[in-house]
């Protein structure tokens, strides 16, 4: 039984692996794609075992990295690598070098990128010199669990978008109206709209879930 | 014994052959497919890269000025609307940026690459969200 569990393991690694090293045709994969087998008479599936990594056994993809990131517009899986003006598109590291990094989407920390003037996006389309209506507001919001409480700042936001982007479409601007869970951001609504699809996503707890509960301190303080 | 290792050599290349599906899209984050007619008009989809057009423009021009609803699709962009001067075209005109007779430029996605915003939460879900 052990046995038919490692041989499931070993070729439904390898397989990924392989397709994952040749992104072009992963239908193909059942033909052995690094090596080119001598002894491929019988079945696939004997194949795909000689096509296991000989490496070391003992390897462990840490970090579970299931990917590369930030690759290049041809080998990216979406755009056509027959298409020729595919190869004219920008590679996004080329734009990201000297971009301050984070930790989750495209690892470019976009507001600092913009702070820092990294980046000077245009909030009008046409003039170049308009300036942002900025609103320096903190909205907090007191969450159930135990997570910190999450303070919402506007001024992050106004920098990048419109009052009219948000409200009174998504957010109804006045305080207890709003219903959010993480649920309905993991499903695209409320924050979700943008976190999660182009602004950083909800593995980053803790750049909304910031500030230490204020209930907590008052009760450790109390006798 | 041995039909059980079948099956399980069996399942192992289905498990492999989707893992290797599901690992070989390794667009950026943000990217956005557009494939309301392409498909059936003959055309590559569109790939819309966001994280290019954020560089160089706050997310209030699209979004606000241009009228770009917050949802991939959901805009029903057609040429007609571009070439009159709508979303896209609003700046892809030859003056702003380049003008649409470079139809590969945006149409460069891999032919029946579905509607997406590529990478999203909601993309990663194991179980299908409701539309």
């Amino acid at each position: 039984m052990r046995k038919i569990f490692s041989a499931f393991l070993i070729l439904g690694i390898s397989l990924g692996t392989a397709t994952a090293a040749e992104p072009a045709k992963p239908a193909t994969s059942k033909k052995p794609a690094v090596v080119p087998a001598a002894a491929v008479v019988t079945a696939p599936a004997p194949a795909s075992v000689a096509a296991a990594p000989a490496g070391d056994v003992n390897t462990f993809n840490r970090l579970l990295t299931v990917h590369k990131r930030n690759l290049p517009p041809p080998e990216d899986g979406i755009h056509d690598p027959a298409n020729n003006e595919t190869h004219s598109l920008q590679p996004p590291l080329e734009a990201f070098k000297e971009l301050p990094k984070s930790t989750a989407g495209n690892r470019v920390n976009w507001v600092k990128s913009m702070n820092d003037k990294k980046i000077t996006p245009r909030y009008d389309r046409l003039d170049p010199k308009a300036e942002p209506v900025v609103m320096d507001l903190n909205i907090v919001r007191e969450v159930k669990g135990s997570m910190p409480d999450v303070v919402y700042p506007h001024k992050q936001h106004t920098e990048w978008l419109d009052c009219s982007n948000c409200h009174p479409a998504i957010f109804i601007p006045q305080k207890g109206a709003n219903q959010i869970s993480m649920a309905s951001i993991l499903l695209g609504q409320k924050c979700g709209v943008c976190h999660g699809k182009v602004a950083f996503p909800v593995s980053e707890c803790r750049l909304c879930h910031s500030q230490p509960k204020a209930s907590a301190a008052k009760t450790s303080a109390k006798p | 014994m041995q039909r059980l290792i079948k099956l399980a050599i069996a399942i192992a290349v289905i498990a492999g052959a989707w893992l290797g599906v599901s690992m070989t899209v390794q667009a950026e984050y943000g990217d956005v497919v557009m494939n309301n007619y392409s498909d059936k008009a003959g055309m590559r989809p569109v790939v819309f890269p966001h994280w290019f057009h954020r560089v160089r423009f706050r997310c209030k021009v699209c979004h606000a000025d241009l009228g770009f609803k917050f949802k991939a699709g959901g805009n029903e962009i057609d040429m007609l609307k571009i070439i009159d001067g709508q979303y896209c075209g609003s700046c892809h005109n030859g003056e702003i940026a380049w003008s649409v007779e470079n139809c590969n430029l945006c149409h460069s996605g891999k032919p029946g690459t579905p509607t997406q915003v590529h990478e999203s939460t909601i993309q990663k879900l194991s179980a299908p969200a409701g539309k």
